[in-house]
């Protein structure tokens, strides 16, 4: 009985956990297949992240922009706003931010704090134009936001790349940002920058500003049932487009962040994939902004891990893609599920019950 | 007889610790109607979730047809002959009622194409032979609650179950729907079905009820011949404590009006006119009772007296201001509260906690939140003591809507809305199903109200309440008030039925 009610208490954890076991069974088996020495491999693969300094550094950073995406997304998905559209936020907030630091000048000590204002507020706008068409002509936000990312991209990439290249780099990429915005690197012989403990800090102020303040109740309640924060008298008009310019604002933050503390210039001729990583964590993370932390290291470890035994073992790149897939699929795939298994089982039940019955 | 279903010693725990069945046996002879009587949060629900295969208890067997069955899913249980018509709703919401109710066994052209023509056919023929009329086209998320609880009787008739359980079918029936419903179950009884029957009524289960189980705090207490018991004996055995009901004396003050609806025109998207004019005022100190049958415009009236929906005419005063155009909130704060017919649609966000459902009208005032921040160490202390007013039965605060039972449900949703002393109170299906003691409390709470010199406008499907606590009573036939009746004294069902009805009108 003891063991039973234990079990279902922490049922949701115990299932992410069995998820990642498995995830990580299925990688071992395709390691054992392709790698002439899966033994090696595989420690590359599961302890490489931790063997050196340097590499610990490297999943820190690694996690930081993720971070910062993941609690991009986790806003408007409380509020059950499927905005996508960090992605483009991230890129464009970094983009601009770059221009608008290289054009004007402030004095050292609120430079960085000004610019990355400017990239919040980039990002912001980009925010609030899905919320504007969703509140006002229900048109679909999912849909907006992914198209807006490709907007994003090429407006980024045309700003950058025809007005402060630096064509002396042999690159593409932007003029050296100023020092007074470069964020501190302060480890040596890793990268960790100050940034790191800005994404910290912000989860910390996302989830007290979920959780404790007003607005965030009125996400929140608006996420679990728009009809009953209606009724409620909570302006769900004003939370749809809040919540996904609070969203875009964190997210220019963040790949402001990404330019200011590791490459100290843009040169992103990609878009860099962390508004999808965002996505992930966020679900991985039930939408929680501590959870989130959690899940932003643990992907950093996939891919740091991955890299290392990339670099270092015979398994190919192309193969550790793969691997690092099947387990976020697996563990999103559970999360994702057991979020949506609890509104929907019975009327699911009720409904699948019939069909299946007419198939037989 | 034979008995057709054993339940021999159920238990159930839930994952938060609440033990909902304790141990739980009784019989069921075949080819009875046995009503599930109990408490709200007795466990009622519960087991018949065992039954259907969507729960497991922890112990004990269920023995059907002479042999122990375990059904993994609802799927197995229908297999088996089960059919339920489930408390909250299960309807698919963006199909329309024909294709609910032929879902899953539609027929098809060629075996492969949805034969849209003889869905409707099929659908027509049920509710014409079982007496219920439903909009065959219609989706339903556009439908009324009441309506959609005739859909999902019939879908549940339709699919020709030997053992019916029915949870709370009735909760938003009017009297007459009911009595055809009943008429329904004996012909399936007679026709050698059997019925599981839950009900907070204990009119009906001593209507229909050939043999009743009364449970309480997951035990059961009696299982006994309908006949054997009056239904003071089961309100009794139910709430295991002596219970009185008193007639509620009339109002004592009259005032002012403080809702004043003028001429209210509403079309809706299919253009259907679905108010015409309608118009009335409730003083301050008196109920206005609204009988009529469901999908009349009662839903749509509300909708707007509430700001949300909005009427293409018409005037709506509320304490001396226009709040035509308003927004819920701005109405809510002229001292207007709002028990919602459909809880689980408005009423409530049934994954969050108590806490969350209980102050989602006022968290952003003094006390509940200070400045920008909001106070949860006060919301909590605050809605435990709400909680204990009003009777709900839940583990803290802190539970999820979602870990209720139905009437416990409706219980946080009357505690919210009765506890800002509003004057102005639009109360729709007030005590849906909640139990006899706690549906006493409740008419107790709206009589203080209106003493207290609250104006308050009761809507409800069932015709008792309505002539219970009304101080006068309008009837809504069609979108238009056919009758009006100032003195109710010794008003009858059988006075406003033909009104209800359209067979008759007022000059
Ligand atoms: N999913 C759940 N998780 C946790 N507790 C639950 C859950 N569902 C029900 N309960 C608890 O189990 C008890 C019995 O609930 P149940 O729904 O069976 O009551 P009921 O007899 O049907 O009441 P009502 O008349 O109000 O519908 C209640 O205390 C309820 O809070
Ligand atoms: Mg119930």
């Amino acid at each position: 009985m003891k063991i039973e009610k234990f079990i279902l208490k922490y049922f949701d954890m115990i299932r992410t956990i069995i998820a990642v076991l498995i995830g990580v069974m299925v990688s071992v088996l395709v390691i054992y297949i392709i790698s002439k020495s899966p033994g090696h491999s595989l420690m590359y693969f599961l302890t490489g992240p931790f063997m050196t300094r340097g590499r610990i550094g490297n999943l820190l950073e690694t996690a930081t922009p993720i971070l910062f995406g993941g609690l991009a997304v986790s806003i408007p998905f409380q509020a059950s706003q499927f905005n996508v559209g960090q992605e483009g936020a991230i890129y464009l907030g970094a983009a601009l931010g770059t221009a608008f630091a290289l054009s004007f000048h402030f004095p050292a000590f609120m430079y960085a704090v000004i610019v990355l204002i400017f990239a919040g507020l980039i990002g912001a706008g980009w925010g609030y134009i899905p919320g504007i068409l969703k509140a006002k002509w229900k048109v679909d936000e999912l849909v907006s936001s992914l198209m807006m990312n490709y907007v994003a991209y090429f407006l980024g990439l045309y700003v950058i790349n025809y007005h402060f290249r630096d064509k002396s780099a042999g690159f593409l990429v932007s003029y050296e940002l100023p020092h007074p915005v470069w964020l501190k690197q302060f480890i040596p012989g890793t990268r960790i920058h100050l940034g790191i403990i800005l994404a910290v800090v912000f989860a910390f102020l996302v989830y007290y500003f979920l959780y404790h303040t007003k607005l965030g109740y009125e996400i929140r309640m608006t996420g679990f049932n728009l009809h009953f924060a209606k009724y409620g008298g909570i302006n769900t008009f004003k939370v749809i487009i809040l919540s996904q310019v609070i969203g875009g604002f964190i997210a220019g933050v963040g790949g402001m962040v990404e330019v200011m503390g590791i490459h100290h210039r843009f040169n992103w001729q990609m878009s860099p994939g962390y508004g999808w990583d965002g996505v992930v964590v966020a679900i991985i993370g039930h939408n929680h902004p501590l959870l989130i932390i959690l899940a932003s290291l643990f992907l950093a470890y996939l891919r740091v891990g991955g890299q290392v035994m990339n670099l270092l073992s015979d398994v190919p790149s192309e193969m550790v893609t793969v691997i690092e897939s099947i387990i976020i699929l697996l563990i999103t795939a559970e999360a994702f599920l057991s979020q949506w298994k609890y509104r929907i089982t019975v009327r699911e039940a009720a409904l699948k019950e019939v069909s299946d019955e007419s198939a037989t | 007889m034979d008995t057709i279903l054993s339940i021999r010693n159920i238990v159930k725990v839930y994952p938060n610790g609440v033990v909902a069945n304790k141990g739980i046996s009784f019989d069921i002879e075949k080819n009875t109607i046995h009503a599930l009587v109990g408490e709200n949060g007795a466990g009622k629900t519960t087991l018949m979730k065992i039954l259907f295969g969507i729960e497991k208890p922890q112990e004990g067997k269920i023995i059907y047809k002479g042999k122990e069955v375990h059904f993994k899913s609802p799927l197995d249980a229908i297999h088996n002959g089960i059919g339920m018509v489930h408390q909250h709703l299960m309807l698919a919401p963006d199909l329309t009622v024909a294709e609910n109710l032929t879902l899953g066994i539609e027929p098809r052209k060629w075996k492969v194409f949805l034969d849209t023509k003889k869905a409707v056919d099929i659908a027509k023929r049920v509710s014409e032979e079982f007496g219920m009329e439903v909009p065959l086209e219609k989706r339903v998320r556009d439908l009324p609650i009441g309506i959609r609880q005739r859909v999902e009787i019939l879908k549940a008739l339709l699919r020709n179950a030997e053992l019916l359980i029915l949870d709370e079918p009735t909760a938003v029936l009017t009297p007459q729907e009911t009595e055809v419903l009943f008429k329904t179950l004996f012909d399936l009884k007679k026709h050698g079905k059997t019925i599981i029957f839950i009900s907070h009524k204990l009119k009906e289960v001593k209507a229909i009820a050939d043999r009743v189980t009364v449970i309480r705090d997951g035990k059961v207490i009696a299982t006994e011949d309908a006949g054997s018991l009056t239904e003071h004996e089961i309100a009794e055995l139910m709430v295991g404590r002596e219970i009185r009901f008193e007639r509620i004396p009339p109002s004592p003050k009259v005032g002012a009006p403080l809702l004043k609806v003028k001429n209210i025109r509403y079309r809706n998207k299919e253009n259907v006119e679905v108010l015409k004019g309608v118009s009335f005022e409730v003083r301050s100190g008196e109920i206005l009772g609204v009988a009529g049958v469901e999908g009349n415009g009662q839903t749509e009236l509300v909708e707007i007296l509430t700001g949300l929906r909005k009427a293409d005419e018409g005037s709506i005063v509320i304490n001396g201001e226009e709040v035509i155009g308003k927004t819920p909130r701005e109405i809510r704060e002229k001292g207007v509260s709002h028990i919602p017919e459909d809880r689980m649609k408005n009423g409530v966000a049934e994954n969050a906690k108590i806490k969350e459902n209980l102050i989602v009208d006022r968290y952003y005032k003094n006390p509940f939140s200070k400045g920008m921040f909001v106070d949860w160490k006060f919301i909590t202390k605050y809605s435990a003591k709400l909680m204990k007013d009003f009777n709900v039965l839940a583990t803290s605060p802190d539970a999820l809507v979602s870990s209720l039972s139905g009437g416990n449900i409706q219980k946080v949703v009357v505690a919210r809305e009765l506890s800002m002393n509003p004057s102005v109170i639009i109360a729709d299906q007030p005590v849906r199903g909640i139990d006899v003691g706690s549906e006493e409390l409740v008419h107790r709470l709206l009589n203080e109200a209106r003493d207290k010199g609250s104006a308050i406008f009761l809507v409800s499907a069932d015709l008792d309440e309505v002539l219970e606590l009304s101080s006068r009573i309008i009837v809504i036939y069609n979108g238009e008030i056919v009758a009006r009746f100032d003195d109710v004294e010794g008003l009858t069902g059988k006075d406003l039925g033909p009104y209800m009805l359209g067979v008759k009108r007022e000059a």
